[in-house]
């Protein structure tokens, strides 16, 4: 594949002080960070942190009430073909007559008016997009009757067909097991390099990116930590996120997040009495 | 051949008519069916069918053909369940069912207007459950021409519906309008529901639209060939469902006869049922292996 790629390290992304409120309520509060080509970013936070709206505001379908999103240099707004999306929770009927290949389609030219005509263009592109992404396999199986990785696998390609700049994905590793979870972000972080994309990816889990985040976005309560893993994953910084304190846990090469005494969150339950023995 | 075929059907203009008419409706429901039922909008063209009944029982009043209340109240009900539904969560559902209550009330009333003032007292049966025999062969052009509109529409917006249709999240990232695909769908829904009234009546036009949409869906991987093989699955059940009526006249001595869109109904559910039969699905573990 040879992609407009733009050289590793500069920004395609910059979020500047975002701000968005829904109806009154506080949902991002001056978020800042950046992504930048060939880098993998993850956005971490818990359900409700604000991670879809943010993806919303890059994609230009939510407004802010502050601040400044740029993309490739210019705000954002819909109809922006430099950004692919893989949405949440797309749900396929077993009986929806679409092939993988189908859906990869729907990529290049699912905007447009009429019928697709067949072109040798058209096939060689969702032919390579499937290669890269390695749907190759199940290409002309139904979409409906793939496994969750499987067609986590089809919707990156059809994200990706178009040769977009930027990767949005939200939690798509949701419902995966570790193994599936694993060589998904394996394919994105091998697509990011290769093709010099930026992939800002949404998860509530921040193990399974560790092998291969370049950056970190760190969501908690609509406000957001951002910078290298080392710089981010740090009692102190995520302690004045949340607002009390929290440990960080580093144990085997995997990070535990741990709400402290006198949390909010998720505390641990308090030690049962171990009964005497003899 | 002849206890199969019973005397005369071929050469009888009634017959003719409904052959021609029930063939282009099928191919019509097909196409729009198939998409109504990706996109979980059986419960709009049920309700598409009350509003055509009010629509139809209303043209009879005012001594024009059926056929044009069933089509133009259904485009008016079609346009009325957008402005009620857009930008509210679950305002579809919500929508239908207003415009549902709506037309039904609507629908007893001219119905009644009709068999009181009109003295036509099989009006209602015709409405409601169809006749094709008694449609008049000068409204074939005009049933072509509703249809090819309706397939028009469908084949215009083919991309983005179908993308819509999959996730409204994947085709708005794509820059799909959604409110307009939304609504030039349901223009061609209201039309095909229309017309699927005229061979079934309006109150089991929805059988015609979803029952071979169905069966093709299971059997089809890709939406062009359930649209073929819905085709076929409904020009047949309506074919066989006419002959069947025609031949009921001759089942017993008092030449009564059974009701076309009875057969055609039964025909339809009785090909959803075998599609269920397991050889005859598209495969499971059939197309993950090639």
């Amino acid at each position: 594949m040879t992609g407009l790629s733009a050289p590793p390290g500069d920004d395609v992304l910059r979020v500047d002080g975002a701000s968005v409120s829904l109806s009154g309520r506080l949902v991002l509060d001056r978020v800042t960070f950046r992504v930048a080509a060939g880098e993998f970013t993850g956005l971490i936070g818990s359900n409700g942190a604000g991670k879809t709206t943010l993806l919303r505001v890059i994609l230009g379908l939510q407004p802010t009430s502050a601040g400044e999103v740029s993309v490739l240099g210019a705000p954002a707004s819909r109809r922006n073909h430099v950004i692919g999306y893989v949405p949440q929770k797309v749900l396929f009927e077993p009986e929806t007559p679409m092939r993988a290949r189908d859906l990869v389609a729907l990529g290049i030219d699912g905007h447009r008016f009429g019928v697709p005509l067949r072109a040798r263009r058209r096939r060689q592109l969702v032919d390579d997009m499937l290669h890269a992404v390695g749907a190759d396999r199940f290409a002309d199986a139904r979409i409906g009757h793939l496994s969750g990785g499987e067609q986590q696998r089809v919707l990156i390609a059809h994200a990706l067909v178009s040769r977009p700049r930027i990767l949005l994905l939200d939690e798509p590793l949701a419902n995966l097991d570790p193994g599936g979870a694993q060589e998904i972000v394996t394919v994105l972080h091998r697509i990011a390099v290769h093709e010099g994309i930026g992939i800002l990816l949404s998860a509530h889990e921040i193990n399974p990116l560790l092998p291969v985040m370049d950056r970190i976005v760190y969501l908690a309560g609509g406000r957001a930590a951002s910078g290298t893993t080392a710089e981010v994953v740090r009692t102190e910084v995520l302690s004045a996120l949340y607002g009390h304190h929290v440990d960080v846990i580093r144990i085997h090469g995997r990070v535990l997040v741990v709400a402290g005494p006198g949390g909010q969150g998720e505390q641990a339950p308090p030690v049962a009495p171990v009964p005497e023995v003899g | 051949m002849h206890w199969i075929v019973e005397p005369g059907f071929f050469s009888s203009p009634p017959v003719r008519v409904a052959l021609v008419i029930g063939a282009v409706v099928a191919v019509v429901s097909a196409v729009v069916g198939v998409f109504t039922v990706m996109r979980s909008q059986s419960f709009a063209g049920h309700t598409l069918t009350d509003v055509s009944t009010a629509g139809g029982a209303g043209a009879v009043l005012v001594g024009i053909s059926p056929l044009f209340g069933f089509v133009g109240s259904g485009l008016v009900g079609a346009g009325a369940m957008d402005v009620i539904g857009v930008q509210r969560a679950r305002g579809r559902d919500l929508a239908t069912g207003i415009v549902l209550g709506a037309a039904t009330g609507l629908a007893a009333l001219f119905l009644y207007l009709d068999t009181t003032t009109r003295a036509t007292t099989g009006v209602t049966q015709q409405i409601l459950f169809g006749s094709i025999f008694t449609v008049d062969s000068s409204l074939i052009p005009v049933v072509v021409v509703f249809g090819a509109l309706s397939v028009a529409i469908i084949l215009a917006v083919y991309r983005p519906l179908l993308l819509s249709s999959i996730s409204a999240d994947m085709a708005v990232a794509r820059g799909v309008a959604l409110r307009p695909v939304g609504l030039l769908f349901m223009a061609a829904l209201a039309v095909s529901v229309g017309l699927a009234a005229l061979v079934v009546g309006s109150i089991l036009s929805t059988a015609l639209l979803i029952g071979p949409a169905a069966t093709a869906l299971r059997m089809a991987a890709r939406v062009g060939w359930a649209m073929v093989v819905a085709g076929a699955l409904g020009v047949g059940a309506t074919w066989l469902g006419i002959l069947l009526s025609y031949d009921s006249f001759y089942w017993d001595a008092s030449h009564q006869g059974l009701p076309v869109s009875f057969f055609i109904v039964a025909v339809v559910v009785v090909l959803y049922l075998l599609s269920g039969l397991p050889r005859l699905r598209s495969g499971r573990a059939g197309d993950r292996v090639r």
